[in-house]
């Protein structure tokens, strides 16, 4: 075999290799997606939004009180972070281009964003839960809270810098204060990029399960009171699927192909909406 | 014209100078406000640092530094070490790892190389999916669905080839139950593909076109172009993707849970079914009683923190260097 045929062997190998690799990829997704759809189709029913979680051993039941409380977390946590991480996101790309405090920031924020969440819960846990005395929904909508900030924060300020220091000095020169330019002007240019980045951080925050392991707990009952442990869908799934009743095992099943289809069609629909405003 | 006295523009004048000067109030309240909230990501941050710190006190102060090489966890006898942890801790990250980078290399090669140019777009993305699945998902998955075929067909035809050899022999022996180090470390290494791999893309998409048509120009390969002249462009940015991966495995919590098998113990064999720090922490948080063991595992979360924080750093470092300050 002489040097050409050994080099074209060589390229055919490695490429093929890759492709190999990609299809390893491929696979994984279609396998993870498929079972989850055929195990969680036919776990799901009207009795999944209509009933509360069963007692151990009962028969039947569903998850409303979970869906129900994984809805309210969410909704608080995103309530907290969106503000906080665009208003961040702001700084850091409007008054902190240069400064020391805004370059220590951003690498703490990137740290952050791929911090393991575990130990976010631990850190509410010490800080709520161990003072406060008791686990609450309050406490888990912080946890996940202090998740979604960085993804906020980041993709903020990266939006920001897209827009061009003209269009900011057009409206100085009128004679807008400051702030009125950051909302008004730089904030408004890039607004389907922030929404973008509000909904990434929603589809991150939506399975985690750690975090609320030991904030939110989790609670047989139907419950609307944050101040108590509230059920919800990631560690009602984590307790089921590991429990030895049939019936618990169907409802994880469909918790997480719920869990699954909400974070993924946000990704999705984020992507896609964020495309078309782009061109 | 003449309507204008003095009086009148010296109140334009005045109400002007006031709209100025509120402004400048407001404008000072928005820059302390915006400032502020970038303080709480640095506080929440330096915070968790402290509050794990505090709260694991007791377990350093009755251990010492030897709860950090200590083989021992025994919840009655409150006797506490955290390597058997550290130790599953590291080698299923180490594991997920070695199977997750050439394969992520692979992915990058393929989308940055080889693949057409529309379906760069679909493939990229549904590599990106894989990212967003949560983290329970995959844990479900293993446990229910990866983890007994593994057992059935995996386990044995990889003791079967690998059992007899030297050295690495007894790391496939033992009963196939499915549940085990491995198992984590594959669901690991599935888990972190996606982030090595869209940081590769991306470090590889930065080689300018100039310098790859010059190789290809001299005749090269596509294989031959991507390691000799993309790989040497990228070694610092790829090196960062290897890093930012370690970082996700070492913290991931639910999947490895999942299918760890959570027994507090250090074996040969990476069948056996071990433990990892942030699994340890998931099993036994929410029972644990006040006291001695809270503090043991608010110190194996500090562990784990400091660990994944060095690691994420160096990794970020080596991004920016390599991508600029846009980042990742």
């Amino acid at each position: 075999m002489n040097l050409y045929t050994r080099r074209i062997w060589k390229n055919r190998i490695g490429l093929t290799l890759s492709m190999l690799a990609m299809s390893i990829g491929l696979i994984a997704l279609m396998w993870i997606l498929w079972t989850l759809f055929f195990r969680g189709f036919s776990a799901l029913s009207w009795d999944l939004f209509t009933q509360d979680t069963p007692a151990p051993g009962s028969e039947g039941g569903g998850l409303r009180n979970a869906i129900v409380g994984s809805g309210l977390i969410l909704l608080v946590s995103t309530l907290i972070s969106t503000p906080v991480g665009i208003l961040a996101g702001i700084y850091l790309a409007e008054y902190g281009k240069v400064s020391r405090f805004a370059s220590m920031t951003r690498f703490v924020t990137d740290i952050m964003l791929s911090a393991p969440s575990i130990v976010i819960g631990l850190f509410v846990y010490a800080l709520f839960v161990a003072t406060l005395g008791g686990f609450s929904g309050w406490s888990g909508s912080v946890a996940l809270a202090l998740i979604a900030i960085p993804v906020v924060v980041r993709t903020t300020e990266n939006m920001l810098k897209l827009v061009p220091t003209s269009l900011r000095e057009a409206a100085f020169s009128l004679g807008a204060p400051r702030w009125k330019v950051s909302l008004s002007v730089s904030l408004r240019a890039v607004q389907a990029g922030v929404v973008t980045g509000v909904l990434l951080a929603v589809a991150r925050v939506t399975g985690e399960t750690a975090p609320l392991l030991f904030t939110a707990l989790n609670n047989q009952f139907f419950s609307t009171d944050m101040s108590q442990p509230m059920g919800n869908l990631p560690v009602v799934i984590y307790q089921f699927a590991m429990s030895p009743y049939e019936n618990w095992i169907d409802l994880a099943w469909a918790g997480a192909l719920l869990i699954a289809l909400v974070v993924l069609g946000l990704n999705v629909f984020a992507r896609i909406a964020f495309r078309k405003k782009g061109q | 014209m003449n309507t204008l006295t003095n009086a009148d523009t010296d109140e334009v004048a005045q109400s002007h100078a006031s709209q100025v000067a509120r402004f400048k109030r407001q404008d000072k309240a928005f820059h302390l406000l915006t400032l502020s909230l970038a303080f709480l990501v640095l506080a929440a941050l330096v915070g968790t640092l402290v509050a794990l710190a505090i709260q694991a006190m007791p377990a350093f102060e009755q251990f010492g530094t030897a709860f950090l090489w200590t083989n021992v966890w025994s919840v009655p006898d409150e006797e506490f070490g955290a390597l058997a942890a550290i130790y599953g801790t590291i080698i299923t990250s180490t594991i997920a790892l070695i199977l997750a980078v050439p394969i992520s290399f692979g992915i990058a090669v393929f989308l940055t190389e080889t693949c057409p140019a529309w379906l760069r777009r679909p493939l990229g993305t549904a590599i990106e999916l894989l990212a967003g699945v949560p983290s329970i998902v995959y844990g479900i998955w293993g446990l229910f669905i990866f983890a007994p075929l593994f057992a059935e067909y995996a386990q044995p035809a990889l003791n079967g080839l690998l059992g007899d050899l030297p050295v690495i022999g007894p790391w496939f022996t033992g009963p196939p139950i499915g549940l085990g180090i491995l198992t984590a470390s594959i669901i690991l290494a599935l888990m972190v593909i996606p982030f090595i791999a869209s940081v590769m893309r991306d470090v590889f998409e930065t080689v300018p076109d100039v310098l790859k048509e010059s190789a290809y120009g001299l005749g090269c390969t596509t294989w031959e172009v991507v390691r000799n002249v993309v790989l040497p462009y990228t070694r610092v940015g790829v090196i960062g993707g290897i890093m930012l991966g370690l970082g996700r495995a070492l913290g991931e919590t639910m999947a490895v849970t999942f299918v760890i098998g959570n027994a507090n113990r250090i074996v040969g064999s990476l069948f056996s079914p071990g433990t990892s720090i942030a699994s340890t922490l998931a099993n036994e948080f929410g029972e644990a009683e006040p006291g001695l063991h809270i503090a043991s595992l608010f110190a194996l979360g500090l562990v784990l923190f400091i660990l994944t924080f060095i690691v994420l750093a160096i990794s970020r470092w080596l991004i920016r260097r390599n991508i600029g300050a846009d980042g990742v």
